[in-house]
């Protein structure tokens, strides 16, 4: 709640002159009863119809004002909710964007997402509702109490003792339902699960001839499903009835006490009237404040789960050039003893680590060591999970090093300005993201490329086939993740963004795989010739694709297994040497 | 695939569906007759209740020393009884509307899944998953809710609004023309309202739902936008979207945060034209203290649920929406029947045939025409061509999950139709590239495919599959749970279970799909090993990727845009230099 503060402080003018339009409007509200019962008592028993006429118009006027009064306040409510809620959000964003490796590993994806939506969405609804309702219950509750006290306190007395009792029970019975509620929704997770495995799985539980077994199963987690929800609705229809039956018995007592005050003459008769709209404001309040309690428990959490993204320190600090000595060797690139893990000893027991990485959690470098002079090629080629995706993070700086250093020109990548480090690289990672927008802002990207560039970038990564082939060519549109291309078109698209801006470094992880030999060879030749100034890092699964590089890194479990070119590998690296024969025969 | 969306395109039919719901609450009929008459009953308790208090607080203001006290209490304790045992009834009418509702929804959700599991393959190919399980877990929702609340609602409320009107008229007719006003008023007033703010609602959601689309596909590709320095220009895009956002927010809430305060205007208003002519009444002596708050107490009831009106009507369309897209699965067509004399395969020999078959997905649209192919007991087809080409239409057909349009297909000389289909299916065995596994241990796993396997059975397919040792290095061996999506396993492996699955399954006749992608090597190794293994002495269907197999193949299937263009063996192919031959050079250019 510390932090919704900040985001609220500003705003606290507005928000007091809503709070100040909804006290007046509640108090307000709560007099009108009271005049009634002015009415009734005092002013019709004189038997002159001016006066009752005036109380009358008196009645009629506050209504008039209370709604005038509520719907302004309700207005500002929104009104600071949505300025609020905006900067909550822009601030989440922004941290979000700018997390670390390990921090994106430690909060994991899925997470940051709900973060941004659902998260902000409670905490927005409360924002509006505490100043809706939120003043509104609490003062209908005291001010309804307040009032019966002044009119009677005998019989408020009942009503004194009463709400207190009420308010307990009905957050106790609340508070006991919602993790019920959880519980229905792991069922219904559940039945989910199953449905979807059968849904893909169809094939397979047709052709075992499983349906009756799978109906069972089904079944199973259906009754699962029913038990726990009736138990959890039929808690949660509990507070309504039990306020009611309270209110109940509680106007019968006054009725019953104020029976012996009127008859003593302490109390008017239509003071008994009076209260008895009052019950129902208090009613009312019991169940707003319930209301409120609820949400404020749900935003609470939510807040937090904000709060400990947005306040997260910045990672990956760009140090200063004397705190770090200048490569010790020559080269363009330098990897001078890098040792690497995604799990850092600092921080025990994170769940979905790495995933940032793409890979498993096991997945680290060991004294990773090797120099690129400028202009130069490299190729990485080993089993899934042995590191060779790490050693580009590292270059890039999405983690730092546990030990050793990473060098650009002679200078340890730590003292570069982030930005500028990262305009040098031209990268297709695997799996890489390709947005909903046209082909030609996807390979654009934000920066400054002319159309020609953008052309020979289409042109060198054998994409203008296909791209040519639609009526609006680079104007069409991309869906969502890319799913209107075919992976091998996305993986050309990809390469094109990573060549238009010619940059000094052109990294493809793992980015020709969905292309058919052909054209993998004739972009491999489009790279010799247009991009021959480049220094060029190639990740593959296929020996032909990083066949003809400088210098070929064969890795295995974070460590370098082999080094070389591919005759000397082929002599010297039986791994090597089986991953080839493994690779002939494939045809596709 | 073709015939996409075909559960959405149903043609409305709310009457319908309101017949089918009505149905599924049939087996309730005592239940539901019992909570009727309970609601009565705790109706007429409340209706009953605010008259005995009328009598109660009129006996009560007699004045000073003038108060019957046996009478006030004569009054006041029926209405304590009334009241409570109204209380203890709603309690029990709540908790049999919820246990009916939720059965319904159990209901509605099984014959859902058990629809599903009579559905033909084309189905999950032409509908989305998340299209239907939406239906099972929204919509089944929202009609089960309603049921729960807006029925109850329903029962309960025109009871007490016909019984509150009937007593506010017998208590006083002028003020009852008074109350009565306040219904067109806020009926017409909620329907207005209703009509001015839903735009802006969906606008609001659209809003919403198009910040969160922007935030998972900026967030996803994070590594992305900073490997290209483009942070600002997302913060910029975001900045617009989340103040739209923002601006949607306030124009559909701050329009809608006004209904509130003025039903409650309306209400008071409603309190103060009663108030102000139930004095003139009084000074009239038409009508006692008492019974003004007697009637106030009335209207109150009666206004409630008035003012809710406007939403259970709305409530009870939405959920009858939802019956309908829950009733468009179920009445979906279904697997074609075994024929009446269909006999069970026994015994396979692994002979099959196929003779002039012909079949599209769609009526009109023939893909494979005129396909003859004889495959004796032990030989090994392969089937070739590039992705999205069409192989897997032929194994959809020999496991009979479409049937031909035209030819036959036999095994064993018996035309597949003639067939049960379950006797048939269990002919295959079956390794599919989308390797399938499910949430359960690894034991469930592999015996997935035999009842009653013991645990010798199930490690000697894993050692023919060469997992067994893989397994036992896992802390649970056999036990151990893997996942849908198998996050705690390897690709590879999953495949390596799935050979286990069709290992331990020992058909007579066994469809492969061989393709490993983003596999290791040592694993790939594996895996090639082991297909071998589980192709000996079967009748084999391969989905071909490796020149090995291709080569030793007896037949190949050479298949392009859905169709079959070239049919030999390896050798022959070779010579006609048509597509194969293209397709086999390409790979030593």
């Amino acid at each position: 709640m510390k932090f919704l503060w900040t985001y609220i402080r500003k705003y606290i003018w507005i928000i007091a002159a809503g709070m100040g339009l909804k006290l007046s409007g509640t108090l307000l509200e709560l007099l009108i009863p009271y005049v009634m019962e002015h009415l009734l008592d005092h002013v019709v028993p004189r038997r002159e119809l001016a006066p009752v006429l005036l109380w009358g118009f008196a009645m009629i006027t506050l209504a008039v004002i209370v709604r005038f009064l509520n719907v302004s306040a309700n207005r500002m409510a929104v009104r600071s909710a949505r300025k609020a809620i905006y900067e909550v959000r822009r601030d989440l964003f922004h941290a979000a964007l700018n997390l670390s490796g390990h921090q994106m590993d430690a909060v994991g994806l899925p997470s940051l997402i709900s973060r941004m939506t659902s998260d902000s969405y409670n905490v927005q609804s409360f924002l509006q509702s505490v100043q809706t309702i939120g003043i509104r219950a609490p003062i209908m509750l005291l001010g309804g109490i307040f009032i019966t006290v002044t009119m009677d306190m005998g019989l408020a007395l009942i009503l004194v003792i009463m709400a207190p009792i009420m308010i307990a029970l009905v957050v106790f019975v609340s508070m006991k339902g919602i993790p019920l509620y959880q519980k229905v929704q792991q069922s219904m997770d559940t039945i989910v699960r199953i449905m979807r495995e059968n849904i893909t799985g169809i094939r397979v539980v047709k052709a075992l001839s499983k349906e009756k077994y799978e109906v069972s199963r089904y079944s199973h987690a259906n009754d699962e499903t029913l038990h726990r929800d009736v138990k959890a609705s039929v808690t949660m229809s509990l507070p309504g009835p039990i306020v009611t039956l309270f209110l109940n018995v509680g106007l019968t007592l006054v009725i019953l006490l104020g029976a012996r005050r009127v008859n003593d003459g302490v109390t008017q008769p239509g003071v008994i009237l009076a209260f008895l709209t009052y019950f129902n404001m208090i009613m009312m309040g019991v169940m707003g404040l319930n209301r409120v309690f609820m949400m404020l428990s749900k935003a609470n959490a939510s807040a937090g789960r904000i709060a400990s993204v947005v306040q997260m320190p910045r990672d990956l600090k760009t140090l200063p050039e004397d705190q770090c000595p200048a490569s010790p060797r020559e080269g363009f690139i330098v990897f001078d003893h890098v040792t690497f893990s995604y799990d850092p000893d600092t921080e025990k027991g994170r769940e979905d680590s790495a995933r940032f990485a793409g890979t498993g959690r096991e997945d680290c470098l060991q004294d990773i060591d090797f120099s690129i002079p400028r202009g130069g090629s490299l190729g990485i080629i080993g089993a899934t999970g042995s590191g060779k995706t790490t050693i580009i993070n590292l270059l890039m700086r999405f983690y730092d090093p546990a030990r050793g250093h990473v060098y650009l020109e002679g200078r340890d990548v730590r003292t570069w300005d982030m930005d500028t480090l990262r305009r040098r690289f031209g990268v297709v990672f695997q799996n890489d993201a390709i947005f909903a927008d046209t082909i030609r802002e996807n390979i654009v990207f934000g920066r400054d490329i002319t159309d020609e560039m953008l052309d020979t970038a289409i042109r060198d990564a054998m994409a203008d086939d296909f791209i040519s082939a639609y009526e609006d060519g680079v104007d069409h549109r991309s869906t969502i993740h890319g799913a209107n291309f075919s992976g091998g078109q996305k993986q050309r698209l990809l390469i094109a963004r990573a060549m238009a801006a010619r940059p000094d470094i052109l990294i493809l992880d793992d980015s020709s795989s969905a292309l058919d030999y052909r054209t993998d060879a004739r972009l491999r030749s489009a790279i010799r010739e247009h991009h021959g100034n480049a220094t060029l890092i190639i990740i593959a699964q296929r020996i032909s694709s990083i066949m003809n590089l400088d210098q070929i890194l064969v890795m295995d479990e974070g460590r370098i297994i082999a080094k070389g070119t591919h005759e000397e590998l082929m002599r010297t690296s039986e791994v090597y040497r089986g991953i080839q024969q493994t690779q002939m025969g494939e045809v596709d | 695939m073709a015939r996409r969306d075909s559960i959405m395109k149903k043609p409305k039919d709310t009457r319908t569906a309101l017949r089918r719901l009505l149905a599924y609450l049939g087996q309730f009929r005592l239940l539901i007759a019992l909570v009727a008459v309970m609601c009565l009953i705790s109706n007429l308790l409340s209706l009953w209740g605010p008259n005995l208090a009328g009598s109660a607080i009129n006996e009560a203001a007699a004045g000073q020393g003038k108060v019957n006290f046996d009478r006030v209490w004569y009054y006041a304790s029926r209405m304590l009884i009334c009241y409570v045992a109204s209380s203890l009834i709603t309690i029990l009418i709540h908790i049999t509307m919820v246990s009916v509702s939720k059965r319904v929804a159990r209901k509605m959700r099984q014959n859902v899944f058990e629809k599903l599991m009579r559905l033909p393959v084309g189905f999950f190919d032409q509908n989305q998953a998340g299209d239907i399980i939406s239906r099972v877990s929204y919509d089944i929702d929202v009609i089960s809710t309603c049921l729960a609340t807006d029925v109850v609602s329903i029962l309960t409320s025109s009871v007490t609004v016909l019984g509150s009107m009937i007593m506010m008229i017998s208590i006083s007719l002028p003020l009852s023309v008074v109350a009565l006003i306040t219904v067109p008023a806020s009926i017409a007033y909620t329907a207005h309202m209703r009509k001015l703010t839903q735009p802006r609602f969906v606008k609001r959601s659209r809003a919403y739902g198009g910040m969160n689309g922007f935030v998972e596909e900026m967030l996803s590709g994070q590594k992305t936008i900073l490997s290209y320095a483009h942070e600002d220009q997302v913060e910029e895009s975001f900045d617009r979207i989340n103040e739209q956002a923002a601006q949607a927010y306030y124009e559909a809430d701050s329009l809608g945060v006004t209904i509130g305060p003025t039903m409650g205007f309306i209400n008071n208003m409603c309190l103060s034209l009663i108030a102000l002519l139930g004095s003139v009444l009084y000074m009239n002596g038409a009508i006692g203290l008492g019974s003004i708050s007697s009637f106030v107490l009335y209207s109150r009831k009666f206004s409630g649920p008035i003012n809710e009106i406007a939403n259970i009507i709305n409530e009870l369309f939405s959920a009858l929406a939802a019956a309908e897209r829950v009733f468009g699965i179920l009445d979906q067509e279904e697997e074609v029947h075994d024929q009446p004399d269909a006999v069970a395969l026994s015994h396979i020999h692994g002979d099959v045939r196929l003779d002039h078959v012909s079949f599209g997905y769609d009526p009109g649209k023939t893909i494979l025409h005129d396909l003859s192919l004889n495959a004796p007991a032990g030989r090994l087809v392969a089937i070739v061509g590039p992705t999205g080409a069409g192989k897997t239409t032929i194994i959809n057909l020999l496991m009979r999950f479409y049937d031909v349009n035209g030819g036959s297909i036999q095994v064993d000389g018996r035309d597949i139709r003639s067939l049960t289909r379950s006797s048939l299916r269990s002919g295959y065995a079956m390794v599919l590239q989308d390797t399938w596994v499910f949430n359960g241990t690894i034991f469930e796993n592999i015996a997935y495919g035999k009842e009653n396997a013991t645990m010798e059975e199930v490690v000697a397919a894993a050692k023919a599959a060469h997992i067994h040792p893989f397994i036992m290095r896992l802390p649970e061996g056999y036990q151990t749970v893997i996942t849908e999506d198998g996050g705690n396993i390897s690709k590879g492996q999953k495949q390596l279970l799935t050979i286990a699955r069709a290992m331990l399954y020992n058909a007579g006749m066994l469809i492969l799909d061989e393709a490993t992608s983003n596999v290791d090597t040592s694993t790939e190794r594996e895996i090639q090993r082991a297909m071998r293994d589980l192709m000996r002495d079967k009748t084999c269907f391969v989905i071909a990727h490796r020149l090995s197999t291709i080569q030793h193949a007896d037949q190949i299937l050479v298949v392009n845009h859905g169709d079959v263009v070239e049919q030999g063996t390896h050798a022959e192919l070779m010579r006609n230099r048509g597509f194969y031959y293209g397709l086999y050079r390409a790979q030593f250019e």
